[in-house]
């Protein structure tokens, strides 16, 4: 009876633990690595940027907190015509622009702002067009080519006319580069003659009211009281800029910040030890791989680029270098992905196999090549040049001798898009939780073209029927039959080696409740409360 | 004197061209296309030849360096690419931060320095003239960084005694008037905010303070010792003055004129080491922006920011120059 009372009382414990009351109020200050660049989202490319501008603005549509999914934001619905040239969305009534210090008025959101913010980076005589740059991810995702024209059909409805079907344009509208800003505040600052100053003074719809900004130091932000999917549980937020790991690290054992981004790898045990610390982790939307240059003899036979697979020892590679922080990979998209196919089965380490199969494709004796290693570590890699030391290891166990070849890193993406490596080492971070982001970006005939994305420069008709026809579809569970199928052809055909998939690991105090990692790379903050 | 002045003055110019051509070549010699490695592995071709036009990178090098010294003359530094705010204001945004902790430092190495070595002078080959000469070498030897990060172990999160990094605990926040918090918080009369500043300056002013520090106890010494073996500190104990009144006054006055001229000098590696050790203390002045700036192939910022510092430690050195000239008319005389 005693045992059971006891189960009893630490299950009502765990319970009550697991489903405490979420506390309103206190700051939370979280710590990275560098400060922002700009507060004005359209122009940048950096994750640092976009941490502060996330909390600012809101989308038409937003990533469901934690995953890849896509759910209403501003917009509460929206219809695609049938033949997927046109998107109509109805925007969300009464919610309002915040009110700050340098920007007073009371704005109501209305289909002007999303057709400012959206057509300023389509329209080159757009009067905002030429403020603060070039539109990097506009252009990256190939919206000018995808969008014909943005119109107000009223105050609260907006339609979007395609040039073609593209099923991944609703996720773009996630991303943060389609983040809405307020049209009457541009239009204030452009008749006062400082009209850049929207990327230091933002004012948006987002969770957070900018408050102030201290460069490389911090960016102090409050809740929106108004906010229109209810205030945020924290009363204020700090982006705090702490470049140095280990400081960083320091910072959070003594207390004075509440989360910290992008730990050591060999910090992260001695963090797990701190009983006042806990761990959030995430696979990283990202994939780090090796390609093998198919227009290149002997690559351009399938039974080469198998044998090399066989004959490098992923898991060892995963073990050795990523230190804990990734998982091998298979697929050339991440577990974290819809569509990610897990029924394939991947290729086991089998050395002995790699040989006979050189040996059928007439090369018993092996051949000598080269690896291309990337100079800079990326999420998806975090030493290049190890990578490349393991493989080439790996390979002359089965005779085939590779002279490691590396650039800086500017030179090293010139010249594999042009296709001057035999094999190369090189990763992708997904930008919008969309499948066609790396299938399509990587891996089809198109982006063979050089300079090529697709740095295999493999082209084949079944694989690139299969994702074409995913792209200009909109029905999502059709679109997962299709690239799952896609992943078996890749599978099949071999044209990379799939090394890695990064795992982010985020500690925080123990006292932070509800946060969780973005697969895309954002941190939000909107469920995020402190416990006493 | 006049002509010496104008001399120096005359020198200091040739030299300036130099360092800003030097600078100029440094950025735009270095490989990679700056436009590409700022992109990175998403750009399109057209961004990327976009962004090499608007960098002016697709005219000749010395047509860019023409407009480059032209520009820097009016103190136009062009846009930063990344931020797209003026170069020129973002220097200055964060210039305070960085002279503050320059001359905190300095405060540091001038009077621990001063006083160890004086002291390690008088108690010749005593057991606190080793240990600080030891000590000395071991400062100047330790890379800063390395160091601060020791100094954050054990007095932010063993001791507990002093705060990690940054300029100020997140519950305060300071007006911006002069830029140097310790100022601006004793205008507004915000004392805490004052204790708070002057707390997270301890750690980087010590760490960035101690290869000048080394090496002034060094100097200090051995200026010291050269003076306390003159006939005239003999006459002073004979006439019964008090210990200290002959270190004090007479010997240290005359030793101390090679120190000035070291403190001088100082200034310029203490903004070199202050790159660093803004990196290790989170602290918001140029070094850090720099150290980014170089990573982002940001070239507006880096050329500003070089080229501020270089003239800054140009004029420090005529300054300093023009002082000891002052007090040591042999120097002019050659």
């Amino acid at each position: 009876m005693k045992k059971f009372l006891l189960v009893v009382t630490v299950l009502a414990l765990l319970i009550t633990s697991a489903f405490a009351e979420p506390r309103y109020g206190g700051t939370l200050v979280f710590g990275r690595g560098g400060d922002s660049v700009t507060m004005d989202p359209a122009h940048a490319t950096d994750g640092e940027t976009f941490y502060a501008t996330t909390q600012i603005y809101d989308n038409l549509v937003q990533f469901k907190y934690g995953t890849t999914e896509i759910e209403p934001a501003l917009a509460e619905s929206w219809e695609v015509s049938k033949d997927g040239l046109e998107y109509v969305f109805h925007l969300r009534k009464g919610v309002k622009f915040h009110k700050t210090k340098f920007f007073k008025e009371d704005v109501e959101f209305t289909a002007d702002d999303v057709i400012f913010s959206l057509k300023r980076q389509l329209d080159p005589n757009h009067p905002y067009h030429k403020v603060g740059g070039a539109y990097e991810y506009w252009q990256a995702m190939d919206m000018s080519n995808i969008v014909k024209d943005i119109v107000k059909v009223d105050k609260y409805t907006v339609k979007f006319i395609l040039n073609k079907p593209e099923a991944p344009f609703i996720a773009n509208l996630a991303m943060d580069f389609a983040s809405i800003l307020c049209k009457k505040y541009a239009d204030k600052l452009l008749k006062e003659g400082r009209p850049e100053d929207i990327g230091r003074f933002p004012v948006g719809t987002g969770p957070f009211v900018f408050v102030k900004w201290i460069k490389d130091d911090r960016i102090i932000f409050k809740a929106n009281k108004d906010y229109w999917a209810g205030r945020p549980y924290i009363d204020k937020l700090i982006l705090k800029v702490i470049p140095n790991n280990s400081v960083r690290a320091a910072e959070l054992k003594t207390g004075q910040i509440h989360i910290m981004d992008f730990p050591n790898p060999e910090e992260v045990a001695e963090l797990e030890k701190d009983p006042n610390i806990k761990l959030v982790k995430q696979e990283g939307l990202n994939v780090g791989y090796l390609a093998m240059n198919t227009e290149k003899k002997p690559f351009d036979n399938p039974l080469v680029r198998k044998a090399i697979y066989l004959a490098i020892n992923k898991k060892d590679i995963v073990d050795a270098v990523y230190a804990g922080f990734g998982v091998p990979a298979k697929n050339p998209i991440p577990p974290t992905m819809w569509s990610y196919n897990d029924d394939i089965k991947d290729y086991e380490y089998n050395p002995e196999e790699a040989k006979k199969l050189l040996a059928k494709a007439g090369y018993p004796n092996g051949f000598e090549t080269d690896i291309w290693a990337m100079p800079v570590p990326r999420p998806y890699m975090p030493n290049g040049r190890k990578v490349a030391e393991a493989i080439q290891a790996d390979l002359a166990k089965v005779g085939i001798k590779a002279k490691i070849v590396s650039y800086d890193w500017g030179t090293y993406l010139q010249k594999t898009k042009y296709g001057e490596h035999s094999m190369a080492l090189l990763g992708w971070t997904g930008d919008n939780g969309d499948p066609d982001n790396f299938l399509y970006v990587l891996l089809s005939s198109k982006a063979a073209v050089k300079p090529a994305q697709n740095i295999a420069f493999y082209r084949s008709k079944e694989f690139d029927s299969l994702i074409e026809k995913a792209k200009v579809i909109t029905d999502k569970e059709e679109r997962t039959k299709l690239y799952r199928k896609a992943q078996e052809v890749f599978h099949k055909d071999v044209p990379w080696v799939p090394i890695a998939h990064s795992i982010v690991v985020e500690p925080m105090r123990k006292n932070v409740m509800g946060f969780k990692l973005d697969p895309v790379g954002k941190r939000r903050f909107h469920k995020v409360w402190l416990d006493k | 004197m006049l002509y010496y002045i104008v001399k120096r003055l005359f020198w200091a110019i040739p030299t300036i061209i130099g360092v800003s051509i030097l600078v100029f070549a440094m950025i735009h010699l270095a490989p990679g296309d700056p436009a590409l490695v700022m992109l990175g592995e998403h750009a399109s071709k057209e961004s990327v030849e976009k962004l090499r036009k608007e960098m002016g990178l697709d005219k000749p090098l010395y047509v860019q360096y023409i407009i480059f010294a032209k520009k820097a003359l009016k103190g136009d530094f062009g846009k930063s690419i990344k931020s797209r705010q003026d170069v020129i204001k973002e220097f200055w945004d964060r210039f305070p931060a960085t002279v503050e902790l320059t001359v905190v430092s300095m405060f540091f190495a001038v009077i621990i320095g001063i006083a160890a070595g004086i002291i390690a002078s008088v108690k010749r080959y005593s057991v606190f003239d080793y240990t600080s000469m030891v000590g000395s070498l071991a400062g100047v030897s330790m890379p800063v960084f390395w160091l601060g990060l020791l100094l954050i172990y054990f007095f932010a999160v063993r001791l507990e005694w002093l705060p990690v990094s940054g300029r100020l605990s997140y519950e305060f926040y300071i007006d911006k008037i002069t830029g140097f918090y310790l100022i601006d918080s004793l205008i507004a009369k915000d004392y805490e905010a004052f204790w708070d500043a002057l707390k997270h300056l301890i750690l980087p002013g010590f760490a960035l303070g101690t290869i000048p520090m080394a090496i002034i106890a060094r100097m200090t010494r051995s200026s010291m010792l050269d003076v306390l073996k003159e006939e005239y500190i003999k006459t002073a104990k004979a006439k019964g003055c008090s210990p200290l009144r002959v270190i004090m006054i007479h010997a240290f006055r005359n030793a101390s004129i090679p120190v000035v001229t070291i403190i001088g000098l100082m200034f310029g590696t203490l903004l070199a080491g202050a790159i660093l050790t803004e990196t290790t203390f989170s602290w918001p002045g140029i070094g850090k922006w720099l150290v980014n700036a170089v990573y982002q192939r940001d070239f507006p910022v880096v050329q500003c920011a070089t080229l501020i510092i270089a003239v800054i430690f140009i004029v420090i050195n005529l300054l300093v120059d023009i002082v000891y000239a002052l007090i040591n008319p042999k120097v002019r005389l050659d």
